[in-house]
């Protein structure tokens, strides 16, 4: 197969070098002099020294005829910009970008870009395996202990999710008072509906901690991880 | 109008200050502090420190249902991705990507980005003051494809119309 590999950083280099050593056809662009120079020393003269964002230089390269193109420098936007072209002028069947915000997977997807790798949301799903993320979070301790300020964030399982802030049923020394949306926070009234995402800012006694888990997040599973916590 | 612009370079700026003249609601984006410093006095806009391509950035700039969004920066890349968060993840009304490269701005034209070229505008101003030929594309070059997986968000662009040698000569 002819791949076309753009951005010669670790990602690019070890990429190029796999593909070589198994056997396929692959041009590496690398804008940056220097570093075109380096890689074309250690792996043989497959470097085109050019930018791999413009329409020119990946012609150049081969972009025509290319069976993947394989969009791994440390920007997202140019690893966008370069897919784009790639299949909108060039026809390639198979483009592969790699995207450090995760938040931009959907977009890359929306846009047409075959394949879309994420550092982050491999490494985060990684850490997520070992620390549930259903946590209750705390914030601060109030008094000498006796008060608590928590952050639960709601998936789409939580109990609390559609429901109205005074229909939720909160153990007695709990309240609920705060909200952040998307990033923008707002007090909880009675009549405010509960939203997937939401990060529900609650004051409480630490022995409600089970009772407000069980409303805002779920049940846990077997032992109640928040009860260890304390 | 609720206007967004990402850049504030001398270019993003100087709109800002006149679009908040003229009474609408001005947010404008850029990384640097600093690059505030060249609106006018008289703004009374906003101006948030942030990453334009990022769409939380976007998001607390108020993108979501603006009615114009102008993607400024120096990189052309980079506007074409704010552009895009914009147009297809916030439903932005209007937006204009400013893309130097001519091919690439003819390239996201073609995708149905309304797209303005320094470059061409630039050039196509001296040529025609010595009556040689321009690259015929008007200020902003209006959309001429469907922008993939994109509804009709956009109508036809705010362009100042006509070739920039019948408004400069």
């Amino acid at each position: 197969m002819f791949v076309i590999v753009v951005g010669g950083g670790k990602v690019g280099y070890y990429l190029a070098k796999e593909l070589i050593g198994a056997g396929h056809e692959v041009v590496l662009m690398e804008k940056d002099r220097a570093r075109a120079a380096q890689i074309t020393d250690e792996i043989g003269s497959i470097v085109v020294a050019q930018d791999g964002c413009e329409g020119k230089y990946l012609a150049e390269a081969g972009a025509n005829r290319a069976d993947i193109v394989a969009a791994v420098t440390g920007d997202d936007e140019d690893n966008l910009v370069i897919c784009q072209m790639a299949k909108h002028h060039f026809d390639v069947p198979r483009t592969i970008a790699r995207v450090n915000n995760p938040k931009n997977e959907h977009l890359f997807k929306h846009l047409g870009v075959d394949e879309i790798i994420s550092p982050t949301r491999m490494i985060l799903g990684s850490i997520e395996q070992d620390i549930p993320v259903h946590e209750l979070l705390h914030l601060a301790a109030l008094g000498h202990g006796e008060l608590e300020l928590i952050e639960a964030q709601l998936t789409a399982d939580s109990p609390a999710v559609g429901q109205v802030a005074k229909d939720l049923d909160l153990p007695d020394g709990c309240a609920i008072f705060a909200v952040i949306r998307s990033e923008v926070a707002m007090p909880i009234r009675a009549e405010t509906v509960l939203m997937e995402g939401d990060k529900v800012i609650a004051i409480g006694r630490p022995e409600c901690e089970a009772a407000l888990h069980g409303q805002l997040i779920g049940e846990a599973e077997g032992a109640s991880p928040n009860v260890e916590v304390r | 109008m609720n206007v967004v612009i990402v850049g504030c370079g001398r270019v993003g700026a100087v709109l800002a200050g006149a679009f908040d003249d003229a009474g609408h609601r001005v947010t404008i984006i850029d990384t640097q502090t600093l690059a505030f410093d060249r609106l006018p006095s008289t703004f009374k806009g906003n101006a948030i420190r942030g990453n334009g391509t990022d769409e939380d950035v976007l998001r607390r700039a108020g993108t979501e249902g603006a009615d114009l969004f102008l993607a400024l920066t120096e990189g052309d890349n980079r506007n074409v991705m704010a552009a895009q968060v914009a147009l297809e993840e916030l439903g932005a009304t209007k937006v204009i990507a400013k893309i130097n490269d001519p091919v690439r701005a003819r390239a996201y034209a073609d995708l149905g980005m309304p797209t303005l070229c320094r470059t061409n505008l630039i050039a196509d101003v001296v040529l025609a003051l010595f009556g040689l030929p321009t690259s015929g594309a008007p200020g902003v070059m209006a959309p001429t494809g469907q922008h993939p997986g994109g509804e009709a968000h956009h109508d036809a662009p705010p362009t100042g119309g006509g070739h920039v040698a019948t408004t400069e000569a």
